[in-house]
């Protein structure tokens, strides 16, 4: 089985039976559709909403388990379980990992260590192994440590990135242990404090810490590939509105105003036959906003300042950047419009909450919504839509 | 600030005997209070009587007249709580060989029955050749009357 990305782009996970046939991670669907069909894979398209949701009851049955959890992404968390010396963390781990198959279906591995970046690696072990570990792996000895290390090529260990690890192999540097083995001062030069963090947990030293509340984000894009192509002015300007207006709505659920954006447009560049063009504008915002109507307004300035006529467009997006806190922004002595917007605009979050999104629209945007994301492959939302739930004889 | 001729006199707040005042933000109403504040209680909620287990709890639809002798009947909304225990006489929702079916649990020493509850329908009998999941315990039918 292979999950598609937004707009069935390319693969974007995959079973381990995928993997085994060798179906590479991005590729793209269009140039596998033999490939799936010979060996008979199955091909979703993304299902944000079901995903989104049994990631949630994932989430709230582990954080039973300790009051310190650091969701990670939608797939991963660091538990901290610090007092449970009383307790056989193994045993626990088994128990979290069985308690979560039967509750959600989702089969989850766990990593125990002393530290955040060893249970990264112990996690790892859980999963390659799981006949063997049971999918729990505990790294409670410093012998299994350095058998772990020993393992764990450069290029996967948790923080190092392409460029390190290109640069780290250079120097024979090529497993966790061999990096554990430089000495402090090289690693702090060469790749920051970060870096000496890393190793330090690395060796067992509690160096990074959990992060229980989640930074916000410092950007907020919202990107698409169109289905089809886009020639006319309206019709990006119809796009350009919804994405704004997209991530206006992400920015005011993290309490968050704008203070800049930018707008960009492009061709298909795997196309060669059409005109190549891209182009991009960031316009500094008069005040720090989250209102809808000025977000709008800004961007479809940008998008007259760089469309140009007779271009084929398959990509537009819009990302609101320079994000501060609704509560702290500057204001500005000339604007006169925030207070009504921040109500009209709590209002239009509320409705959208509770009659699904797009009930109501701007005027530039598609009141019939004509343009859809291409979803081909799209399993139900058993979860969060009543009309979609299981069918059972 | 006042300007007193071509000087400029600076007025600071006092800042050594500062009082503190309790700001009351809910407002402070001068009425008759509400009897039944005190008596205030959560009104009834289908949902919390229904589910017992927020993470565990699924929802599903009954197609067929399989289950008809249980009350299930075609079209009812099925509560599923995967925390419990699969056990011989419950209903339980279960995948066997790619389709998802709800039927009685009737648990031998060698093997699982698929009991329907309508006579034209015959029991299934889960064999080695069978995949099956017996996928969650149905706890309550909603059905519109």
């Amino acid at each position: 089985m292979v999950i598609l990305s937004n707009n069935d782009g390319c693969v974007i996970a995959r079973s381990n039976e995928a993997k085994a046939l060798g179906i590479p991670m991005g590729a793209p669907a269009f140039k596998f559709r033999n490939e799936f069909k010979k060996h008979n894979i199955k091909v979703f398209s993304s299902n944000y909403p079901l995903y989104g949701d049994m990631s949630n009851r994932v989430m709230k049955i582990l954080e039973t388990y300790t009051p310190n959890v650091e969701i990670y992404s939608i797939d991963e968390a660091f538990l901290k379980f610090e007092g449970f010396d009383h307790f056989d963390l193994f045993t626990m781990g088994l128990k979290m990992r069985k308690q979560v198959r039967q509750w959600t279906g989702i089969p989850v591995s766990v990593g125990l260590a002393p530290t955040k970046a060893l249970s990264k690696i112990a996690n790892k072990i859980a999963k390659k192994f799981d006949q063997k570990t049971q999918g729990v792996y505990c790294i409670d000895s410093n012998e299994k440590r350095l058998k772990a290390l020993k393992w764990t090529p450069i290029g996967n260990v948790w923080g190092v990135g392409r460029q390190h690890a290109k640069r780290l192999k250079a120097m024979q540097v090529k497993t966790a242990l061999d990096f554990v083995n430089l000495p402090d001062e090289w690693v702090k030069k060469h790749m920051s404090i970060l870096g000496l963090r890393l190793k330090k947990d690395l060796e067992g030293i509690p160096s990074i810490q959990l992060e229980e509340v989640v930074p916000s984000k410092k950007s907020i894009a919202t990107t698409r590939s169109f289905k089809n192509i886009l020639t006319i002015f309206n019709n990006l300007e119809e796009r350009i509105t919804t994405y704004a207006l997209l991530g206006a709505e992400k920015l005011r659920k993290q309490k968050s105003c704008a203070t800049a954006l930018h707008v960009f447009v492009r061709s298909n560049p795997f196309d060669p036959k059409s005109e190549q063009y891209r182009n991009g504008c960031t316009i500094t915002l008069p005040h720090a906003t989250d209102s809808n109507f000025i977000l709008n307004r800004y961007a479809l300035m940008g998008l007259r300042s760089i469309f140009k006529p007779g271009i084929e467009y398959k990509k537009a997006g819009v990302i609101l950047l320079g994000l501060t806190p609704s509560f702290s922004r500057q204001i500005n002595l000339f604007e006169q419009d925030t207070a009504k917007h921040t109500a009209l605009m709590e209002t239009l979050d509320k409705i959208h909450r509770r009659y699904g999104p797009h009930r109501m629209k701007l005027a530039s945007q598609d009141l019939k919504q004509t343009w859809k994301m291409k979803r081909e492959h799209l399993s139900n939302r058993f979860t969060t839509e009543m009309n979609e739930i299981i069918r059972v004889k | 600030m006042s300007n007193t001729g071509d000087k400029i006199v600076f007025f600071q707040p006092d800042q050594e005997r500062r009082k503190s005042s309790y700001l009351a933000q809910e407002g402070i109403s001068a009425g008759f209070p509400s009897p039944a504040d005190d008596f205030k209680e959560l009104r009834i909620s289908i949902d919390r009587e229904v589910v017992k287990n927020e993470e565990a709890t699924f929802y599903a639809r009954v197609s067929g007249e399989s289950m008809q002798g249980a009350g299930l009947d075609d079209g009812d909304l099925l509560v599923i709580d995967r925390s419990l225990e699969p056990q011989d006489n419950k209903i339980a929702v279960c995948f066997i060989d790619g389709e998802f079916t709800v039927k009685r649990l009737k648990v031998e020493e060698d093997c699982v029955y698929l009991m329907p509850e309508n006579s034209k329908y015959k029991p299934i009998k889960v064999t080695e050749d069978n995949q099956l999941i017996i996928w969650g315990v149905v706890t309550y039918v909603v059905k519109k009357v």
